[in-house]
């Protein structure tokens, strides 16, 4: 076993520029959070609270194991997008009676989530991570009052979240459902789908059409305790599994039915219970990351403060030195780690990592792709070399590599790079970014450069003056990873120093299902 | 020579007996109740016989079967102990007349002294200074008087009358609890001497005529006349005063022929006078303090002149430095000494020195009667543990004392061990200033030790943190991930304990390091406990800057403001026992999710049939689980019961109302609150 050594000085100036340029990302970040956290803002919070009734994440406190880690994931869905941040509901993955589980928890004080595509998107997503990683799902119900999916972008898509908790009973994971409030119209299937239902007594309305509207449609005058009231499903349709007196009675309930899953995770525990955490200083994540994305750095900094002891036993060293792979542990979970490391993917870099992945298929071993790239190197040298073939190579050995992924982009992540190494058109089964991180089809100096370039071939001005600078700013605003991570292209920016930690709980996560690596051939030396 | 020696008591006293036994030879016979069959005394002993049944009257204070139990074992001498039979002349005369050897005085010198009445007249016969009494409640004259037992021990049956109003009651209620305790009402009075010290003198007296004094004891700090701190020497002593009680112990011991350890106790009045007040026959509890200052085993001299052998010496060895001891009992001083019961689950004392026998260098010893895990029940006192400092000087002796109750952890029952601590650490004390009212004029000294606001807060969040620890070091999955971890923060872990000063909030949030982000204690209305835990109430930041040095399920250090303070958190079931420097507490763990109770509300037909009998009318409370009314189906009558305390608020049905399945009986609403 190797222990990784560091470079790292935190009296070098680049050292100071990097913790810099990292805070003031983190800054915007936690202001994302708190648009999040703050729901539907204090009013409509105060009326909800005065009406008795709890917020999601209160919910989630009660009902996932006391001091266990919570997981929010995709929390600043939305942002940039113009519909509200976090959109109206809050997913994670969450430990309850010892059980692994995704927990989707509506946010009533957010309105108009009917006609927010991202709620639903954000939905599936959570629902998504649940089949893929053998999770148990439960969903704290509580829609805001009649709505109806207005707009199409919404409604299309939405029905496809009852197909995919279908489909997961159907998979063996189980799903339960706790209604606190309103689950009327579409919303009324996800309690019917699930496989254990609780509705909170006085507060859970679930139906198919409201009481306006059936009076609207039928001349019926029913009130909406007899029609979709808790103790009427309860009692008399059976679409209640439990009737809860109250809130913390339904997170209790819900918390049994958990326990009753009598679930067993499948997939490896732990090597040690207790491992070694790194040799040094996670603050340090901070001043890692260039403040320039064009600078480079070695991801060994990163594993140094991430991986158990921060052991690392690289494979294959001296050849494409541009892509790091080699094997270590998080939290007590071997991992592969596949790495950029001086940004461009030539050739050698791709056989490289091509190679190291099918290594991890064969011995079934989840992988772990830190994502900083650059680009391709482009040329016609590259081109007579096969940069294409080996490209496609790698592309095709991770998209059929079967161990399950992880992927952090801890930089850049320009062109073939961005899903060579995994990237979110890969599926991993988590992706999340670095507050610094970049996605982009190519850097704002390429696509600058090539502008100028085309503006000349053919013959025009190269627009209007100060021209470049918009395009620059444009890339950068939608390539930042707020904005990115708004449109639920990953699974959450991180805070560099939670890496590990955020690690830790998706490989302990995704042990809930079985690990097998791709068969058919041996591994082929490339 | 004795043999093998049966000890007709329990608890301490028991054990401290043996320990002698041991130390010489001579073998051992414990006798125990029901209750006590697991006592450590019990099982220390070399055997042990049954005495069936719970009450001392059934088992303690039956000669007769203690004396069957000396036949069965083989016993050829019993040892009293102090209280139950051991001043019982008539218990006394039949262990000897059964042939056996009786650890303790002649049976008739016990008869002469059992009579407190009868005792005083034959010690001023002799003339020794002895304080008028009145042998018949209706001869006192003057006011406060202490009526007591005749055959009283102890400090039971004694009652201080300020006023002539209440004699008669207090007589009635010294006469009951006499006849009960020691078989005997006789009650006499005598005047009661304001701010007295209680002096007693230790005499060991062999059958050859030699008469030995160990010095003083000085036992003021009293609680209803019973004593609970004891000193020896008495700092308000001096040589002169010692000498002249120890002449006077002599003269008392040989005016009635005394033959082994007794004790000759005495009244000193502010003004230096004193009066002889009592004679003790038996072994007191509080003779380890004199066993310290002096180095003898003074159950083994007993022992020694019981066998008819000559005292060893002639004089008495010197008494070096000064000895304290504190009985630690298992009741709450701040409910009128309400006696405490529950499972020792804890009891350890810090670097105890010895136990039951005399140090050979100061230290600490402990005479404890009782062990981890024992049952403390209603049957017998609540003494649970004497403990004694011995040190060169009284200031070294009482910080000793003092510094190992507050190390000591007592778990499961509550005890008078804040009391003791802060009577050893009051000034008044401390100088020597005290007296028999030492607790009613220093209320104070009520005071729970934990009483800064502070302290109760650091400690509860010591319990929580420890809570914590534990769920993390056992969580089935994502053990080595950080505690609470979050990457949105948005409250904090909660847990609600029922503490001294009722139900209290301990929030707190760990950050990604472990170091504690914020944390916060607060009261919850005992009505709003279902509020509780979801962090709604912002409670005032006025809680001192904590960081945590480390937290493990049993200890937790905190640095405070710079401080560091450790917390030891014990946990059984859901009670966390906290010991720290700065005091204990007991918190229960208030349930995170409490069984709702039913609600009331309409209750339905469970089967077609007809309406029986109807019981209640509309209007009317019922309680849970009181039958309603009938519902008759198949020949089968079916109660119908209330879910929950309610009111009948609707009854649409008659007896013999036909009604379908779910059909509505009768409508049951909340009572309002």
């Amino acid at each position: 076993m190797t222990v990784l050594d560091t470079a790292v000085d935190p009296r070098t100036p680049s050292f100071a520029d990097n913790a810099a340029a990292m805070s003031h990302r983190l800054t915007e970040l936690a202001e994302a959070l708190e648009a999040a956290r703050a729901g539907g803002g204090e009013r409509y919070v105060t009326r909800h609270h005065a009406r008795g009734r709890l917020l999601p994440r209160e919910r989630i406190e009660l009902l996932v194991d006391r001091d266990s880690p919570f997981l929010e994931l995709s929390p600043v869905t939305g942002w940039g997008t113009g519909y509200p941040v976090g959109a109206g509901v809050v997913t994670g993955l969450g430990v309850i009676e010892g059980v692994e589980c995704v927990v989707v928890a509506d946010d009533a004080t957010v309105p108009g989530r009917a006609a927010n595509p991202y709620a639903a998107a954000k939905v599936r997503r959570a629902a998504r991570i649940a089949l893929t990683n053998r999770l148990p799902l439960v969903a704290l119900v509580e829609s805001d009052d009649g709505e109806a999916p207005a707009d199409l972008d919404a409604y299309v898509p939405v029905g496809g979240l009852y197909r995919d908790v279908a489909r997961l009973s159907a998979a063996r994971m189980p799903s339960v459902a706790v209604v606190f409030g309103n689950a009327v119209g579409d919303g009324a299937y996800l309690p019917g789908v699930a496989d254990c239902t609780v509705m909170v007594r006085n507060q859970a309305k679930v139906s198919l059409a409201g009481p306006a509207t059936v009076t609207a449609l039928t001349g019926e005058r029913p009130d909406d305790e007899s029609l979709g009231g808790a103790e009427m499903h309860a009692n008399t349709s059976g679409l209640a599994d439990f009737l809860a007196e109250d809130e913390r009675d339904a997170v209790r309930l819900a918390r049994q039915c958990v326990r009753r899953l009598n679930w067993r995770k499948l997939g490896p525990g732990p090597r040690s219970p207790l491992p070694e955490p790194p040799k040094y200083d996670p603050d340090e994540l901070l001043a890692i990351a260039s403040a320039d994305l064009r600078t480079s750095f070695d991801p060994r900094e990163v594993l140094a403060r991430v991986l158990d002891g921060s052991e690392f036993d690289e494979f294959k060293p001296g050849y494409g030195e541009a892509m790091v792979t080699g094997w270590g542990e998080l939290h007590g979970y071997p991992v592969g780690v596949v790495a950029n490391a001086r940004g461009l993917l030539g050739s050698a870099e791709a056989q490289k990592a091509a190679h190291f992945v099918q290594l991890a298929n064969a011995s079934e071993t989840p992988l772990l792709f830190l994502q900083n790239s650059a680009g391709q190197l482009a040329g016609a040298e590259q081109e007579r070399r096969g940069a294409v073939k080996h490209g496609a190579l790698l592309l095709s050995a991770v998209a059929n590599s079967t161990v399950p992924h992880l992927a952090v982009q801890v930089g850049a992540a320009y062109g073939v790079g961005s899903y060579a190494l995994s990237g979110r058109s890969f599926q991993p089964r988590f992706l999340f970014r670095w507050p610094n991180a970049r996605t982009a089809a190519m850097p704002p100096d390429q696509v600058s450069a090539l502008l100028s370039a085309l503006s000349q071939d053919t013959g025009r001005d190269g627009g209007e003056p100060g021209s470049d600078t918009l395009v620059r700013q444009r890339m950068g605003a939608e390539s930042g990873a707020l904005f990115l991570s708004g449109r639920l292209y990953d699974d959450g920016v991180i805070d560099p120093r939670d890496t590990r930690t955020v690690l830790g709980i998706c490989l302990s996560a995704i042990a809930s299902g079985p690990i097998e690596g791709a068969g058919g051939y041996g591994v082929l030396r490339m | 020579m004795i043999r093998r020696l049966l000890v007709a008591n329990r608890g301490e006293i028991a054990r401290r007996v043996f320990a002698s036994c041991r130390a010489v030879g001579i073998e051992t016979v414990a006798v125990h109740s029901d209750a006590d069959a697991r006592a450590p005394y019990v099982t220390e002993a070399d055997y042990a016989v049954h005495l069936p049944g719970n009450s001392p009257t059934a088992t303690y204070l039956r000669g007769d079967l203690i004396l069957a139990a000396a036949r069965k074992s083989g016993a050829d001498a019993i040892h009293p102990g102090y209280g139950f039979l051991a001043e019982n002349a008539d218990f006394a005369a039949a262990v000897t007349d059964a042939g056996l050897t009786w650890v303790g005085p002649p049976p008739k010198v016990i008869a002469a002294l059992g009579s407190k009445i009868e005792a005083k007249a034959r010690l001023a016969e002799a003339g020794l200074p002895v304080l008028p009494g009145y042998p018949e409640p209706e001869l006192v004259e003057e006011y406060p008087v202490l009526v007591k037992a005749a055959a009283g021990a102890g400090g039971r049956g004694m009652r201080l009358v300020r006023e002539p109003e209440t004699l008669a009651e207090a007589v009635a209620a010294v006469r009951r609890d006499a006849a009960a305790a020691f078989g005997d009402g006789t009650v006499y009075c005598e005047p009661y001497v304001d701010r007295a010290r209680h002096i007693e003198v230790q005499v060991v007296a062999d059958a050859q005529g030699s008469v030995l004094t160990f010095g003083e004891r000085e036992c003021s700090v009293q609680r209803r006349h019973q004593k609970i701190v004891e000193e020896s020497p008495s700092p308000v002593v001096p040589p002169a005063l010692r000498e002249q009680l120890c002449t006077a112990a002599v003269a008392a011991a040989r005016a009635v022929g005394y033959v082994g350890v007794g004790t000759v106790e005495f009244l000193l009045d502010p003004a230096g006078d004193f009066y002889l007040s009592g004679f003790n026959t038996r072994i007191q509890a509080e003779h380890p303090v004199t066993e310290l200052v002096t180095g003898v085993d003074l159950i083994r001299l007993q022992l020694l002149v019981a066998e008819g052998s000559p005292l060893p010496y002639p004089a008495a060895p010197p008494m070096r430095g000064h000895a304290i001891e504190v009985r630690l009992c298992a009741e709450d001083p701040a409910y009128a000494w309400r006696s405490a019961t529950g499972v020792l689950h804890r009891f350890s004392v810090p670097e105890i020195a010895g136990e039951f026998r005399p140090l050979p260098q100061p230290g600490l010893r402990l005479d404890a009667g009782v062990g981890e895990g024992d049952v403390i029940g209603v049957h017998y006192d609540a003494l649970l543990a004497k403990l004694i400092a011995w040190a060169p000087s009284r200031y070294d002796a009482a910080r000793l004392l003092s510094g190992a109750l507050v190390r000591a952890e007592v778990h499961g029952v509550a005890t008078n061990r804040d009391l003791l601590v802060r009577v050893l650490r009051h000034p008044s004390f401390l100088t020597g200033d005290v007296d028999t009212a030492f607790l009613d004029r220093h209320p104070e000294v009520y005071a729970p030790l934990l009483s800064s606001v502070d302290a109760v807060r650091l400690s509860c969040l010591a319990a929580a943190l420890s809570g914590a620890a534990e769920r993390r070091a056992t969580a089935p999955v994502l053990r080595s991930l950080p505690s609470g971890w979050r990457n949105v923060p948005a409250g904090s872990q909660t847990t609600v304990y029922d503490g001294p000063a009722g139900p209290v909030e301990v929030g707190y949030r760990l950050d990604r390091a472990g170091e504690l982000a914020h944390w916060w204690v607060r009261a919850v209305d005992p009505d709003e406990l279902d509020l509780a835990g979801l962090g709604h109430v912002q409670p005032t930041d006025d809680h001192p800057p904590v960081a945590v040095v480390s937290a493990q399920r049993d200890r937790v250090v905190l640095d405070v403001t710079g401080i560091r303070l450790a917390f030891n958190v014990h946990r059984v079931g859901a009670v966390s026992y906290v010991d720290s420097r700065e005091g204990s507490m007991a918190l229960t763990e208030l349930p995170r999710f409490p069984r709702p109770a039913p609600e009331p509300g309409p209750l339905r037909a469970p089967l077609p049939g007809a309406v029986g009998r109807i019981m209640v009318a509309p209007g009317q409370r019922v309680g849970a689980g009181e039958v309603l009314m009938t519902v008759e189906a198949m020949t089968l009558e079916h109660p119908i019961q209330a879910p929950a305390a309610g009111v009948v608020a609707d009854l649409p049905v008659r007896p013999g109302s036909l009604v379908d399945a779910g059909a509505v009986l009768v409508v049951l609403a909340g009572e309002a609150r």
